[in-house]
């Protein structure tokens, strides 16, 4: 089973030379610690910035520049400040090549659920629908069952829905997982030492397993 | 050249009304207008509709004007960094309507740029898209979205000069171009005030046309709500 920074380090793997990603809060916000040496990426923040750099230093914060979890961070060279309507523009333009987000369910046809649980306090979407509504490719980082033990690989999401049709990969704790075009879950790696009937067990979603499944390789 | 130098944020917002619309810039703490929120906590104004990305934290921001009860209607992406607000709201106190980022900044585009409406997939196939016009376009739907109607707009910049040009810094510039663009009245705070001439005309963000009151703002707290360091 994969802790949270492992997870983090299996979905750098995913991310292309040259690319323009976009990273939610929790688990995709660490994938940034581990994009490989020869793998040039640049980060958006879409409350306006291109180019986002690590945290700060005590002595480099600056409360005019944060990311969009309102953490302080600093710029790479190269870096570019818009306003959140070119930074939303760039994203249904479709000039980000990479989201990674976060999920609270995905369904077996990349219907994803990550913003609302009724009876609950509501903190709003954010940014997250506009991502998933217009993102070339998308990354779902999650756990493979909620704290119930119910799993979040789903035939159909039952939370409010933040965008349909739209996850391409979930990486999980157990597995990485990809939506096929036609629907269903089809399992492409398994986390060591999870066996493929422990993933079958934790998904309730149509699971397709062509094969010998392969362990995650990690440098 | 025009000169639109107001003498402080009181004089500034004297004419805002009760039951107005406000788009307010900022997100989350970062750019908001310091000045005027507590010139309108001061005047207490209420049952204010306040169009904002976030609706502050419990003592600083918007979250002075919920405590306060001058708010009936928050327009935000993501709220909820504020126990007040949360109250308010379960209590039905307070109106809260949530909608996607890039809406709302493309509402705020939309009527800086004289057109009603725009289309946007954000929405598509959830609940924010209940009641409202669908088109496709080469295959993909698209939800029409209104632009904004609203009374003011407060926004805050780095450096302006009297004839409301504005220049913004860092990621404080967010939403406050657009809904500067976006008011029917806009009112700018800012760090630095100067005369004409003195701001560099290819650097300006927001050209003075959309900006109708501009004061110098003073005692800047610019508080960070997630200060985050590495070792």
């Amino acid at each position: 089973m994969l802790d949270k920074e492992a997870i983090a380090k299996r979905i750098a793997k995913e991310i292309q030379n040259n690319s323009y990603v976009n990273l939610g809060i929790g688990i995709p916000t660490l994938v940034a610690n581990y994009i490989p040496k020869n793998i040039e990426v640049c980060f958006q923040s879409e409350n306006g910035l291109l180019g986002m750099g690590p945290f700060p230093t005590e002595s480099e914060v600056d409360p005019d520049l944060i990311n969009a979890g309102k953490q302080t961070i600093t710029m790479m060279p190269g870096a570019a400040l818009f306003d959140s309507a070119m930074s939303f523009g760039m994203i249904h333009a479709q000039k980000i090549d990479l989201t990674i987000l976060g999920a609270m369910e995905v369904s077996e046809n990349g219907d994803i659920a990550n913003w609302k649980i009724p009876g609950k306090m509501v903190k709003g979407m954010g940014g997250a629908m506009d991502l998933v509504a217009s993102a070339k490719n998308i990354i779902v980082a999650m756990q493979h069952v909620n704290k119930s033990g119910e799993s979040k690989l789903l035939p159909k999401c039952t939370l409010p829905l933040t965008g349909i049709r739209c996850v391409k990969k979930i990486v999980t704790e157990l597995a990485v997982i990809s939506i096929l075009p036609q629907g269903g879950f089809k399992l492409l790696e398994r986390a060591p030492g999870v066996s493929v009937d422990t993933i079958k067990k934790a998904t309730l979603g149509k699971l397709i397993i062509d094969g010998d499944i392969p362990e995650m390789a990690f440098d | 050249m025009i000169n639109k130098k107001f003498a402080s944020a009181e004089e500034a917002i004297a004419d805002i009304q009760d039951g107005d619309t406000l788009l307010m810039g900022g997100f989350g703490l970062c750019g908001i207008p310091e000045n005027c929120i507590e010139a309108l906590v001061k005047k207490g104004v209420k049952n204010l509709t306040c169009i904002s990305n976030n609706a502050g934290v419990d003592n600083f921001g918007i979250g002075l004007m919920l405590h306060q009860k001058q708010v009936k209607k928050m327009i935000s992406s993501y709220v909820g960094e504020n126990a007040e607000f949360e109250r308010q709201l379960l209590s039905g106190e307070l109106d809260v309507e949530l909608i996607p980022q890039g809406t709302l900044a493309f509402r705020c585009m939309a009527a800086g740029y004289g057109m009603p409406a725009i289309f946007t997939p954000a929405g598509i196939g959830t609940e924010v898209a209940f009641g409202k016009e669908i088109r496709n376009f080469n295959g993909k739907d698209y939800l029409l979205e209104q632009a904004f109607e609203s009374n003011f707009a407060i926004v805050k910049a780095w450096k302006g000069d009297t004839a409301g040009n504005l220049i913004f810094k860092a990621t404080s510039r967010n939403f406050n171009t657009v809904m500067a663009m976006a008011g029917k009245i806009t009112i700018a705070e800012v760090e630095e005030l100067v005369e004409p001439g003195e701001l560099d005309p290819n650097q300006i963000h927001t050209p003075g046309v959309y900006v109708h009151r501009i004061f110098q703002g003073s005692h800047y707290e610019k508080r960070i709500e997630k200060k985050t360091i590495r070792e």
